[in-house]
């Protein structure tokens, strides 16, 4: 498949998906039929033209194929019939899209493939392969691991909602607070894997996801929250370098200003009408640090008060780290490693080389130069990834 | 579709904390469970004290021991078989059980052939 083909059809391969597996309750042959209608699209359509409703073309072809199917694998039918008997009692009709020539049933396969019932790192590699419409070898190369491993895994992840059955629906708006989330932490991983792995294509999918939730859901506002979030750090990329400049140390002309104007737009959507969740909170701190002209001149004190209430809500030590820190700034080095100092202790802070690396930065703003050396070696010690001990080299060297 | 409940109780030492939950919040359990239409089987079982264990080795020998005894925290106490609709159905009656605040409950899909 062709660069811009594959773009066209990626939106329009979760839209089919969902719409298949609300009418054929079977997500292996959901998936089997939405790729058939897409090769066929792509056989017909550069002789035959474009359809005029190419949804509707798409959702035709597939349906003939998924019935083609059943009439082949009786075993396979009379599963799926006794399913489709207790779907239609309880379904409710989905609303159709102004505009769209197909129902959008989205909603539900996001909440599925993101059902708590899943491992977490399955809920992520479902979404993308379901929602994002990537294939199981790219869905293996964003976790860096062998396609066979991943194909194991989707099919494990798959069994489980067959044989488990775990519903295709929308939660009642009582259970929201509890499946929202989990829904948002595996678009979140995403976008964060994304950043880990230099794949900015993986970042921009998170993204894409986020705003087709926001419209379908468009009264919960952490979708806002996440989506500003990310808008408002992904604003940043070109001056990242490949990750290697901190935001102290970046070009902010090379930040993209409508996307930071949109994110600002979200934030105060995010935290209007309401108390604020997690993402919103973190949005705002994300949308000061863009709006600050300089690293020294961003207005620490608001930022130091926004971890306060990002703590209250989501008590962690890597919340506290990040509040050191931004206390190091309002209050001189001294009193952020006083923080951090007091954090010492905590077990998931232990192998974290944020951590680290925030001890060595205060440690050499206060002169200390041994011990930041001895810091800097620690956080080296314990990254991840090769573009983040390339920084703590640099930022070593530089001692 | 027939899901089964395992009741996994806090066992509970002569120092220990008794139980949260009373008799009466099991019986208002069992009753809600059998209203609902949803009942197919259900057991508690006695102490764990009371158990045996029996292996048939490959020569036809017959093995019997006391016990298994928990190593871990958590004992088998009893368990409901129902029938509904979805693992969201069945979470959601696993979530009121009473033992799911006393120790856990596992959703074990019972394997249809």
């Amino acid at each position: 498949m062709t660069a811009p083909v594959e773009a066209v059809f990626r939106e329009e391969y979760g839209r089919l998906l969902a719409a298949l597996v609300r009418r054929f309750g079977d997500l292996d042959l959901a998936e089997e039929v939405t790729s058939e209608a897409i090769e066929a699209a792509l056989l017909h359509w550069p002789s035959e033209g474009v359809p005029p409703k190419p949804g509707a073309w798409l959702m035709t072809t597939a349906r003939r194929k998924a019935v083609d199917r059943l009439r082949r694998d009786r075993v396979l039918a009379t599963r799926l019939a006794v399913l489709q008997v207790e779907a239609d009692r309880a379904g409710p009709v989905p609303a159709v899209e102004a505009g769209a020539d197909l129902p959008d049933d989205r909603l539900q396969l996001f909440f599925t493939c993101a059902h708590p019932a899943l491992a977490a790192d399955d809920r992520i590699a479902l979404t993308l392969r379901c929602l994002g419409g990537l294939t199981t070898p790219e869905v293996a190369r964003a976790f860096l691991v062998p396609a066979e491993t991943m194909a194991k895994r989707i099919t494990r992840a798959k069994k489980k909602i067959r044989e488990a059955r775990i519903p295709f629906r929308v939660p009642g708006q009582d259970e929201l607070p509890e499946r929202l989330p989990v829904v948002l932490q595996a678009i979140y991983s995403i976008f964060t894997e994304g950043y880990a792995a230099q794949r900015p294509d993986l970042a921009e999918e998170a993204i894409r996801l986020t705003r087709i939730l926001h419209r379908l859901l468009p009264g919960e506002r952490e979708i806002p929250g996440l989506l500003a979030l990310m808008l408002l750090v992904h604003a940043r990329r070109d001056a990242r370098d490949g990750g290697l400049l901190l935001l102290a140390e970046q070009d902010r002309a090379r930040w993209d200003r409508p996307m930071i104007d949109e994110g600002r737009n979200l934030v105060v959507a995010a935290l209007t009408g309401g108390p604020p969740g997690p993402y919103g909170v973190q949005a705002a701190i994300a949308a000061l640090h863009d709006e600050a002209d300089d690293f020294a001149s961003t207005d620490w004190p608001q930022i130091v008060a926004l971890y306060d209430v990002l703590l209250a809500i989501t008590p962690s030590p890597v919340v506290a780290l990040n509040r050191a820190a931004a206390v190091a700034m309002r209050d001189g080095p001294q009193a952020g490693l006083d923080l951090l100092d007091e954090l010492a202790g905590e077990p998931l802070l232990r192998g974290h080389h944020p951590y680290a690396a925030a001890r060595a930065d205060l440690l050499q703003r206060l002169g200390r130069r041994a011990e930041a050396e001895s810091a800097y070696r620690d956080a080296l010690h314990l990254a991840g990834s090769e573009a983040e001990r390339a920084l703590l080299r640099r930022r070593l060297g530089a001692l | 579709m027939k899901y089964l409940l395992l009741i996994n109780a806090d066992a509970v030492d002569e120092a220990g904390k008794p139980p949260a939950c009373t008799p009466a919040d099991w019986m208002a359990y069992d009753k809600e469970v059998k209203e609902a239409g949803i009942f197919v089987s259900g057991e508690s079982l006695a102490d764990l004290v009371t158990a045996t264990t029996v292996r048939v080795d490959a020569g036809g020998k017959r093995t019997v021991t006391d016990g298994p005894f928990a190593e871990t925290r958590e004992v088998l106490g009893g368990f409901y078989v129902i029938d509904v609709p979805d693992l969201d159905a069945a979470l959601d009656w696993a979530a009121r059980c009473p033992g799911a605040r006393d120790g856990s409950i596992t959703v074990r899909p019972v394997a249809d052939f």
